[in-house]
């Protein structure tokens, strides 16, 4: 119980509309789950019903962390939990330094004021690790950053705050190569027997550089299909027109996650 | 009076008690010519100044307040304010020697503890007159003069005479006529040729009378190639009343002088504070406005810095924090006569809880001001429906090669960014409150550290429970 992410017959509306129509769906501590999907199948949906983000509403279903229904918690609490999203569009807070943000972040999560001497060296560290310049930490939170900062920084955020279970939005949009490297270096560095990751993506490309223990095909707010990483390799040569097409002959899903 | 009500409750305005000082000097309320007869006794002024005072007081009669404007005449009833409380005969320059009933508000208010922070000087003003004056001997050696308004009128007569009311005379507006005619305490400071005062000035002001009115008048002459750093704080009791400050602060910046203007302004919300400031920038000379309107019922406020000399440089920053029942009217002029000038005007303000934000500024270039440069940027931040911001920008541009930019921008708490804070663990206060204490940061960062963070408090006090 304590080492599972439950995902529970989850149904969410944006405005009365029906987006998520019962996912299930179990993430454990040191698995790497990858979600796969066409667009407007559902899958940024999930992510930010996750987190709690007001504009999403549950209508049924429960998600269960270490046990505890997340759903009757607050976006603030979950995270302090343990719950990590990494923004598809992280978003900019002019004004508001890197390193102060960090700090209460870090504060936040732990429950007390962490060691400004620890805290400062294991900022250098992970920096270093993903190639951020230390100026980074003078700026503004993700103001004037171009994509590849503000996915990186997402990354920082997250090895900073050490979540048990993380989601991450379409971490490689928007990437070129060579920051999806380093941004996969991070999430590797990361993975461990203490930490459950789903990784929402669109393309296959992302999961070469991490591997995923199992993929799962969201179609019309469903996952449609389950299976290891071959499946993402499959998706990759045949596109998702043949899932969707298994999963709902007549109507293919339209419209915006 | 509700929103302070409000505070007092929660404890939040700190400054708002009221402590009985008795009145050495107190006149019957109403505008009256005999007011200004008395004042001038007491003060055993030369005949200039009465005949200054009186014709200022017709003129305040006289005068129309400006049609943009609003509610000023039928809001305040001018005949039942008293225009002259004195608690003290002369300002004490030990603090030991200051009346101990006025040495306990200003324990209370933290004022002691600011003198020993090594300012250059400090002055302390309850009611309408300066109950401590001080300044460092290191400074005075140098001849660096820092005296009540008072004081520079009896001991600096030539000087003062020789700039008094020059930047701003009675004609100017109905306020400063009525300044004019009822002028007491305040500052005269005068930094001689060459010398740069790094440590700053400090004044504060308290109103603890009821139904009073405060007319400090402050008189700054920078000389050539001098620096002066003058800050200024303001609080007053809670009443059920209202209370007027109507102040008037004159400045010189003479040839490649600098000097730099601190207002932390936090009036209880019974206060209306209706101030004329202005300087005068003579060649290459650099004057900077660093005005933080956080508290009254209504400011009506416009620092001003007029080019007057070739290069001059004109700076205006400026932070207005309207929460309920407040109308912070702030803003900014810059008005150049001379070429090769620049000037910019940084304006944030944030309305809250029903409170108003506006901004009213000015950007003159007259003929012969060639090659001048301006850049205005006007931000506002509004935290409920509730609340108001208006902008009311003019632009008057006559000088050939002018280059003028003007920026302003409305933005809300968002959702998206409160949602990315709180995925961090952070709680939606301190969510809310950081996002507007980053909205302020580049004016906020300007200031002196203690006044930095005493701003931030302040904010995050009015601001509590502003986002639903």
């Amino acid at each position: 119980m304590a080492d599972t992410f439950e995902i529970q017959e989850l149904h969410v509306n944006i405005d009365d509309k029906p987006i998520l129509k019962g996912v299930n769906l179990v993430v454990r501590k040191g698995e790497v789950h990858a979600l796969m999907g066409p667009n407007g199948s559902g899958k940024s949906t999930l992510a930010n019903a996750i987190m709690g983000h007001p504009k999403y509403t549950v209508t049924s279903g429960r998600i269960l962390m270490a046990g505890e229904n997340i759903l009757e918690m607050d976006t603030d609490e979950r995270a302090r939990k343990g719950l990590f999203l990494a923004f598809q569009y992280p978003c900019e807070v002019p004004g508001v330094r890197m390193s102060n943000f960090l700090r209460l972040a870090c504060n936040a999560r732990a429950g007390h004021d962490l060691d400004v001497m620890e805290f400062y060296s294991k900022l250098e560290e992970k920096m270093k690790l993903l190639d951020i310049d230390e100026k980074f930490m003078k700026r503004y939170l993700n103001e004037g950053f171009s994509g590849g900062e503000k996915k990186r920084n997402e990354i920082l955020q997250m090895m900073m705050l050490e979540p048990k279970f993380a989601v991450m939005d379409e971490t490689d949009s928007g990437l070129d190569i060579d920051a999806l490297k380093v941004v996969s270096r991070g999430v590797n560095e990361l993975r461990g027997p203490d930490l459950g990751i789903l990784i929402i993506t669109h393309y296959e490309r992302i999961l070469r550089y991490i591997n995923p223990d199992f993929v799962h095909i969201l179609v019309d707010g469903k996952i449609v299909k389950s299976g290891g990483p071959d499946l993402a390799a499959h998706l990759e040569e045949h596109g998702y027109d043949w899932i969707t097409k298994e999963a709902d002959p007549v109507e293919p899903t339209r419209g915006k996650s | 009076m509700t929103a302070t009500g409000e505070q007092i409750l929660r404890g939040q305005y700190k400054e708002g008690f009221h402590d009985d000082i008795k009145a050495v000097h107190k006149v019957p309320k109403g505008l009256k010519h005999e007011v200004v007869d008395y004042m001038c006794d007491v003060k055993a002024e030369p005949d200039w100044m009465r005949a200054f005072r009186h014709r200022s007081l017709d003129l305040f009669t006289r005068q129309e307040l400006p049609a943009w404007l609003p509610g000023l005449r039928d809001e305040i009833d001018y005949n039942d304010i008293t225009y002259y409380i004195s608690p003290v005969d002369k300002p004490a320059n030990r603090w030991e020697d200051v009346p101990e009933e006025i040495r306990r508000t200003y324990d209370k208010l933290g004022i002691a503890k600011e003198e020993q922070k090594l300012l250059g000087g400090l002055g302390a003003q309850i009611d309408s007159e300066m109950a401590y004056h001080n300044i460092q001997e290191s400074l005075t050696k140098q001849g660096v003069v820092f005296l009540s308004c008072d004081d520079g009128l009896k001991q600096y007569p030539e000087i003062f005479r020789e700039h008094f009311a020059k930047v701003i005379p009675p004609e100017d507006n109905k306020f400063a006529a009525l300044n004019s005619a009822f002028w007491s305490g305040g500052s005269f400071v005068y930094i001689p040729k060459g010398v740069k005062c790094d440590i700053p000035l400090s004044v504060y002001f308290r109103i603890n009378a009821e139904q009073f009115g405060q007319f400090e008048r402050t008189l700054i002459i920078v000389e050539d190639d001098a620096f002066c750093h003058y800050v200024e704080g303001c609080s007053a009791p809670i009443y059920t009343t209202n209370s007027l400050h109507a102040a008037v602060v004159e400045i010189f910046v003479k040839k490649h002088a600098r000097c730099r203007y601190t207002t932390i302004q936090n009036w209880s919300t019974d206060v209306y504070n209706l101030v004329t400031k202005r300087s005068f920038v003579d060649s290459r000379g650099v004057m900077e406005w660093v005005d933080g309107n956080l508290g009254s019922k209504r400011t009506v406020k416009y620092p001003s810095c007029y080019m007057i000399g070739e290069g001059a440089h004109g700076e205006i920053l400026s932070l207005a924090s309207a929460d309920k029942g407040m109308w912070q009217d702030a803003g900014a002029k810059l008005v150049f006569y001379a070429p090769n000038c620049t000037g910019r005007i940084n304006s944030k303000s944030i309305s809250g809880h029903g409170g108003r934000a506006s901004y009213r500024g000015l950007v003159q270039v007259n003929p012969q001001a060639e090659n001048c440069r301006v850049q205005v940027n006007c931000d506002a931040l509004i935290l409920d429906e509730r609340s108001r911001t208006d902008t009311y920008p003019t632009m008057e541009v006559d000088g050939d090669l002018a280059t003028v930019e003007h920026e302003a921008s409305v933005s809300n708490v968002s959702e998206e960014q409160l949602f990315y804070l709180m995925s961090r663990g952070v709680k939606k206060e301190d969510a809310v409150s950081m996002i507007v204490n980053g909205f302020i940061e580049p004016i906020v960062k300007e200031l002196p550290m203690e006044f930095a963070v005493e701003i931030n408090r302040l904010i995050n006090l009015q601001m509590e429970g502003s986002v639903g």
